[in-house]
């Protein structure tokens, strides 16, 4: 399993530096439009080739890691910043109307998966990136509170929380300095794995047309634009699909692989 | 079993109810009225107002959330804004190719995960787990439409084995089928995946059981025990995940009804989306919302089958 957390962190990691890297620099401008060099097959010049504009696709493929990348990571962000605290105050409340109330919240956000909850939003406010993290955000909130819930319940049986209600702390003073710290590497763990979704989500909404719209490059829509000429020049469309892949693979192994890190106990299990 | 039954048929009454509450408030949230919509830019005034009578946008929200709700309730969800059509028809119509869609990617899904699952746990650590399991990691990470247009360029393109899409309809069955057979393998491949893990973990955390112990004790193998023992225990984590991967795949049958331009649901939806032809919209999710509770409900009940423990409480 060690091969596993190692082989994910460098995927991720790849895919993470390719996204910061294009904010400063890609080895061709994709703003520039090629039209004589367009469907290039991979050669020196161009790594992966070119699109049918003749864009670079190594160039297109890096910013769409950093279209993808800040998508996914502040739609775990609200997922999490509004999910944790849910679920603590859950936990804290256990079986009286807080709890019942986050737990029937949490059902009902359920039965709207991500891409249904896209579709509502873009049909009223029309599709944008910003959008599409609302929307995987969202979704993101009742994973988190579950979480949260689900690990906080048993901390709070133990004596160290009663001895700390003892000594007069309230509710929420002790989900924030005894509970919190104490699931954090669970919610670390949940966090890699609502990253990746959040990688396929943003893809799949922008492949749809509803996420980022053009010129922003992003993965998806790099897919969506290559449909129509996957048999001519089949890397159009190979490339920025094996970028989802290797990125989302590799967030699941990293997540995977802390899990066994962090918790002994799974180790035996698995 | 009654209680049980009733405590969840309340529930799903409740985030029935519920779901129609946000998806109403969420399209009132639109800009403009449907009435200055359907009639364009040059409407006179009292023609406008007139209309706006007719469709009721006048009165109160709670009202008009009322008396959509009771038409829905009643079969009618309205008339298409673009098609001057009734909507239910239009969202039956769409539904005989998600639906079958829908429940031929679940049991493949099913099909090809269960033996997996199986072979993964028995063989736990050995060379044919790590295989199954590799392969299941690189089929949780691929995107559905992705694997779509692979399939395509394989079995369309080059073996020009099935079509690369479209739909005949089902005046000729075998033909329908065979447009369903790519979408729902691209459908059904990721979920695969996602079952054989949870079936795995779930067979190996059962196989530690004390009377998995005693049924190896008293002569069966290893294998026996798996199947007569563990799997039936085991199921029902699986069928928690099976009931969640239910709605992503009407959800991503959405997309992949686009890739293979198939007359489903979430075509009709994205046309929609591009007609801003709301009300179809509104009903074709509350559709797909309603959809994924009854397929809650449908597992409560299927848990109450597999766990006895469940009937008494």
């Amino acid at each position: 399993m060690r091969a596993g957390l190692i082989l994910g962190a460098l995927l991720a990691g790849l895919a993470l530096a390719a996204a910061v890297l294009s904010a400063f620099w890609t080895p061709h401008d994709i703003a520039r439009l090629a039209i004589a060099e367009k469907l290039l097959p991979p050669s020196p010049a161009h790594w992966f080739g070119t699109d049918h504009l003749g864009r670079d696709i190594l160039s297109m493929a890096m910013r769409g890691a950093q279209t993808s990348v800040v998508v996914a990571l502040v739609a775990v962000a609200i997922g999490m910043g509004l999910g944790v605290p849910l679920g603590l105050l859950a936990a804290a409340h256990r079986d009286r109307w807080p709890d019942d109330l986050v737990m029937r919240g949490n059902d009902l956000v359920f039965a709207f998966p991500s891409l249904v909850i896209a579709i509502l939003i873009t049909a009223v406010f029309g599709p944008s990136a910003v959008n599409a993290i609302i929307a995987i955000g969202i979704f993101n909130i009742p994973v988190f509170a579950r979480v949260a819930r689900g690990a906080a319940l048993p901390i709070w049986t133990l004596d160290y929380i009663r001895a700390a209600q003892v000594a007069g702390k309230g509710r929420a003073l002790i989900s924030l300095q005894h509970v919190l710290p104490n699931i954090a590497s669970l919610l670390i763990v949940q966090a890699t794995i609502q990253f990746s979704l959040g990688i396929l989500a943003e893809a799949g909404l922008s492949y749809a047309g509803l996420g980022a719209q053009p010129p922003t490059p992003s993965w998806g829509r790099m897919l969506a634009e290559a449909q129509t000429m996957v048999t001519l020049a089949p890397h159009v469309a190979v490339i920025p699909g094996l970028c989802i892949v290797l990125t989302v693979l590799g967030l699941n192994l990293l997540g995977d692989g802390l899990r066994d890190a962090l918790d002994p106990r799974m180790r035996v299990l698995r | 079993m009654l209680r049980y039954l009733l405590r969840r048929m309340i529930v799903m009454g409740a985030s029935l109810l519920a779901a129609s509450v946000v998806i109403f408030s969420v399209v009132e949230l639109v800009p403009g009225d449907p009435a200055s919509f359907m009639l364009g830019t040059g409407a006179q005034p009292e023609t406008l107002a007139a209309l706006r009578q007719q469709m009721g946008l006048d009165d109160p929200l709670p009202l008009r959330y009322a008396g959509w709700l009771g038409a829905i309730l009643q079969g009618d969800f309205g008339t298409s804004f673009t098609y001057k059509t009734p909507v239910a028809p239009m969202i039956g119509e769409r539904l005989q190719v998600s639906l079958p869609l829908a429940v031929m990617a679940l049991v493949l899904a099913v099909v090809l995960a269960l033996p997996v699952g199986l072979h993964a746990a028995a063989r736990r650590g050995r060379a044919g787990d790590g295989l199954a399991m590799g392969a299941a990691h690189l089929g949780i990470a691929l995107p559905n439409f992705w694997l779509a247009m692979l399939l395509v360029l394989v079995f369309a393109v080059h073996l020009r084995w099935l079509p690369a899409g479209g739909f005949p309809g089902w005046s000729d069955p075998l033909a329908a089928l065979r447009s369903l057979i790519l979408p729902a393998i691209a459908l059904a491949l990721p979920q695969a995946a996602i079952l054989a893990r949870v079936l795995r973990s779930s067979l190996i955390e059962t196989m530690g059981q004390d009377y998995i112990r005693t049924a190896r004790a008293k002569g069966l193998s290893r294998g026996q025990t798996l199947r007569r023992h563990a799997l039936r225990n085991a199921l029902i984590p699986v069928l928690t995940i099976l009931g969640m991967q239910f709605s992503f795949l009407l959800a991503g049958a959405i997309i992949i009804e686009n890739v293979f331009y198939l007359p489903g649901l979430g075509r009709m939806i994205f046309q929609a989306i591009t007609q801003r032809d709301l009300i179809v919209v509104q009903s074709a999710v509350l559709v797909l919302v309603a959809a994924v509770i009854a397929v809650t409900f449908l597992v409560d009940l299927a848990y109450a089958a597999v766990d006895p423990r469940l009937r008494r409480a």
